[in-house]
């Protein structure tokens, strides 16, 4: 199988880049995109060219390591599928592809199609968890969470945080990641002495890495590999906005809103 | 190269004195006295203590996370971006505890029982029975941190069983277990992060450990992003890295999981234990061209359900719809009727490997057996399978292109997991003093054999409740020197590692990383993987060590050390894994019975199940470094006061 690539090449953060053209046989219909790109690689490092820098891990959908724009469309044209697990068979031979990373001001390029992310756990690390140290824990079945409630947390879990939502937002907005672990833990008795706090720190943590708004598009759950639903958004925004309310004259959260 | 005819009587003894620390009295009690035998660290003081940890998995996250609750200064070091991508997320099935919810006859007798069994009377007593009280705080610990278990409708926890048991103990969030319960100990971690107590180093790879006085002291690690090799100083480190399986090129490891970090521990006095005790995983998607990367497991939860056969004749190239019931063996059903299906997975991989090995084999390959749903089907209906299994069959119709709700799966067996590694004992400690090793990283409580859902188990024992209880021990124990980063020691590290890396970049061979990668892989796949013989193993020793030559001379390594370089870290790893791949085979053969997942053909019994030697092999094999010598063997007896040894049976 022949494909022709044209892939955003940058050496480090500060240089500017460029796309280059790649073109070659050695495909295979069964090949995921990232074994494609090993193979490109392998003719690259041969050629002495350097190989093209590319963020993966487990290759099975699941870590949100990877992920880049294929002809525009985050982790390509398959829907609730990685790049990893984006086999060739969904194009054609002698296709040309446009390969280029998330694009967004919170998440810079480091090389190639590599970009920095870290804005995501700063954004975790205020408040998306539930404070109970090891050890200080009631027996599992005290807690009873009713199914339904038990599913639509879990659902919201699912987030791999890849980061494909922000780079499919025309606002580069993270709503879509903040907004599903509000609502994992909101929707669980467990999350409920936190949830007020958890909404107004996750969204000002938001708001400072220099996402944007969102303006209810939809592109973000369009491309979500784990099909989170925009109705996350909207829990974060109605706990969001309970929370300033409950919260006024207590503390200043002009900065969040 | 004659010396590999004969390796066995050239094994020299080691120089170490193993004492596994194993509290005497009743195995109920170990645990609690030693608990409270060992000393304490003020709380005011905790936090005058450094501890490094490296990984950020189920048992590095959750041992950072912890330790900083109690107080501590942590370091957390992961290569990935994010403590959120280690490996553990990709665990899909659960997670055992003897909490006996069901009602079933369930306790954490059974659970260590189970476990010591499965693991084919290689583990250690004492670990495994902690390992069993322990579980049921985890489940408790994991539901008060939101991980968003599978449910019943009355609001309760649900559970499911899995290979090797014949009870329901296996806690589950749907085929995501891993993730969620890394998730939980990741927030926990970042939430140390927001208060201060934890600093996280991610983009970061361990490069070497650095030793003072006798004792661990700190780490030298690669900044993956400018390259900068830096020194880490603390009064401990703990090595939370995983396993190794990519020793074998194609795993169901992440493609970045590495032995890198255990390795220079091991080369710097650590001892190894039982690298050969790997796992094979039996329901993997079969490898489908040269071009593969890596393999992707269907989690074992299958087999719940799935009924696992091949056609009864050989060469019966029908599809399956097309092979009537009588024309099918169901083998394991047949071959092992109490546990059939569920058979634990040594037994289970090794089965698969006889049908193809007979010809009988399914797919293009002939490397393939089916997985059926189709009764399950029948029976629950497809919503019920789907509410189980959804993810996994999207995942399995993704990757094949075939929908496994109207065909059955092909499985193949895959490296899955290393139940060897460091050794270390009860209080987690290797054998050097102040290096602690958790998680699949350690050699485990496992012995020859892992249970499934019993890593993750064992990954968030180790972090949330052993570690942080023996590190305080250690620290209250031990009177540490100030170091500082200038210390000749961590100097001559530095300088040992940037002259690796120079090496590395400067050799201008002319193949690749990868190709060199793979063809270690397919020698350790053919002669140490699923069944090994003496012959094999010898011939492996020698074409490893021609191919490890092969490489320092002719690998290619483009760019430089200071940028980002993917190429250069794999070489790293790779060259580590040449190194590894050698003193695995040397314990496979030194090993002259079989056991658990490490099958020797010479020694199987008249229906070709693993025949161990008690009499001579009852002995974790700690293996020492030896600098260029081959490396000695330190053995630590094992005693099984209570479950006796007896051949596993499952039929």
């Amino acid at each position: 199988m022949r494909l022709t690539f044209h892939i955003w090449r940058q050496p480090n953060r500060t240089s500017s880049g460029k796309m280059v053209r790649y073109e070659s046989s050695n495909f295979n219909p069964d090949m995921s995109m990232l074994e494609a790109l090993d193979v490109l690689n392998e003719e690259l490092i041969l050629r002495n060219e350097d190989p093209i820098t590319f963020e993966h891990d487990c290759r099975e959908g699941i870590c949100g390591s990877c992920g880049f724009m294929i002809n525009g469309l985050a982790h390509g044209p398959l829907p609730k599928t990685t790049v990893c697990q984006l086999t060739l068979r969904h194009f054609r031979d002698g296709e040309e592809l446009f390969l280029e990373p998330w694009r967004a001001k919170a998440f810079p390029v480091l090389r190639d199609l590599m970009v920095d992310r870290s804005a995501f756990d700063r954004i975790i690390s205020s408040g998306g968890y539930i404070s109970v140290p090891a050890g200080s824990a009631c027996d599992g079945n005290d807690i009873l969470v009713p199914k339904p409630y038990s599913d639509r947390a879990m659902d919201a879990a699912a987030c791999i945080g890849c980061g494909a939502c922000v780079a499919a937002c025309p606002n580069a907005s993270a709503s879509l990641f903040t907004g599903a672990k509000v609502s994992h833990l909101g929707l669980l008795p467990q999350g409920q002495p936190e949830r007020n706090q958890r909404a107004l720190r996750m969204v000002a943590q938001m708001n400072a890495e220099g996402f944007g708004q969102c303006t209810n598009i939809g592109e973000c759950e369009a491309v979500c590999p784990k099909g989170i639903r925009l109705e996350v958004i909207s829990r974060m925004n109605g706990d969001f906005i309970k929370a300033s309310w409950s919260n006024r004259g207590q503390q200043s959260v002009s900065d969040g809103v | 190269m004659e010396l590999l005819t004969e390796i066995e009587p050239q094994i020299a003894a080691g120089t170490l004195t193993l004492d596994s620390r194993t509290p005497s009295g009743p195995i109920e009690k170990a645990w609690d006295k030693t608990k409270f035998e060992m000393k304490l660290v003020n709380p005011a003081n905790k936090r005058k203590y450094t501890v490094i940890v490296v990984g950020s998995g189920l048992a590095g996250g959750s041992a950072a996370a912890t330790m900083a609750e109690l107080g501590y200064n942590v370091k957390c070091f992961c290569f990935q971006d994010s403590p959120r991508r280690a490996h553990s997320i990709a665990a899909q099935g659960g997670i055992n505890a003897a909490k006996n919810y069901q009602n079933d006859g369930d306790s954490v007798y059974r659970l260590f029982y189970d476990t010591v069994k499965g693991g084919d009377f290689r583990a250690r007593e004492a670990n495994v029975y902690r390992l069993a009280q322990i579980s049921v705080n985890i489940i408790d610990q994991c539901v008060a941190q939101g991980v968003p278990f599978a449910r019943e409708y009355g609001g309760t926890l649900s559970n499911r069983s899995f290979g090797g048991a014949q009870v329901s103990r296996t806690f589950y969030a749907r085929g995501q277990t891993g993730q969620q319960l890394l998730l939980g100990a990741y927030q926990a971690l970042e939430r140390q992060v927001d208060q201060g107590r934890v600093t996280m180093f991610p983009r970061h790879e361990m490069l070497d450990l650095v030793v003072i006085d006798g004792k661990a002291r700190g780490i030298i690690t690669r900044d993956l992003v400018t390259g900068a090799i830096e020194s880490h100083v603390a009064d401990a480190v703990v090595l939370g890295t995983g396993g190794y399986g990519n020793v074998y090129f194609l795993s169901t490891n992440a493609k970045g999981s590495n032995c890198t970090a255990i390795w220079r521990a091991y080369k710097r006095g650590a001892a190894f234990g039982n690298p050969c005790f790997t796992q094979i995983h039996p329901t993997c998607i079969p490898v489908s061209g040269d071009y593969q990367s890596k393999l992707t497991l269907m989690s074992e939860s299958l087999r719940n359900d799935g009924r696992i056969w091949v056609p009864l004749n050989k060469g019966d190239k029908r599809k399956p719809g097309e092979i009537p019931e009588s024309e099918r063996d169901y083998y394991l059903e047949r071959r092992y009727p109490s546990f059939g299906n569920l058979v634990p997975r040594d037994v289970a991989s090794r089965n698969a490997k006889a049908v193809c090995d007979e010809g009988r084999g399914v797919g293009e390959s002939g490397l393939g057996v089916y997985l059926d749903f189709g009764d399950a089907i029948k029976r629950l209906g497809q919503k019920t399978i789907e509410e189980r299994y959804g993810n996994l069959f999207e995942m399995y119709a993704r990757i094949t292109d075939e929908n496994p709700y109207k065909v059955p799966m092909r499985i193949y067996p895959a490296i899955h997991y290393t139940m060897g590694g460091l050794w270390v004992d009860y209080q987690l400690q290797s054998t050097i003093p102040g290096l602690f090793v958790i998680g699949e990283a350690n050699f485990s409580d496992h012995g020859a054999n892992r249970l499934g859902a019993s890593a993750l188990m064992q990954g968030l024992s180790d972090g949330y409740f052993v570690i942080p209880y023996t590190i305080g021990n250690y620290l209250a124990s031990n009177k540490l020197e100030k170091v500082e980063s200038t210390h000749e020691e961590f100097r001559a590290a530095q300088d040992g590692v940037a002259e690796k890396t120079r090496r590395l970049l400067d050799t201008k061979g002319t193949r690749t990383v990868d190709s060199f990668h793979r063809e270690l892989g397919k020698i350790m796949w053919d002669d140490c993987g699923m069944s090994r013989t003496a012959a094999g193993l010898q011939d492996a020793i020698g074409r490893i060590r021609k191919l490890r030559e092969e490489y320092w001379r002719d690998v290619k390594v483009l760019g430089s050390g200071k940028e980002i370089n993917q190429s250069l870290e794999k070489a790293g790893r790779v060259a580590d894994f040449f190194e590894l791949g050698e003193l695995m085979c040397i314990d496979a053969l030194h090993r002259a019975e079989s056991c658990g997942g490490h099958f020797r053909e010479e020694y199987q019994t008249p229906d070709g199940e693993a025949k161990r030697d008690d009499d001579n092999f009852s002995y974790v094999a700690a293996w020492q470094y030896n600098g260029d010598g081959s490396p000695l063997l330190n053995k630590e007896p094992l005693t099984f006061d209570y479950v006796h040894p007896s051949q596993r049976s499952y039929k």
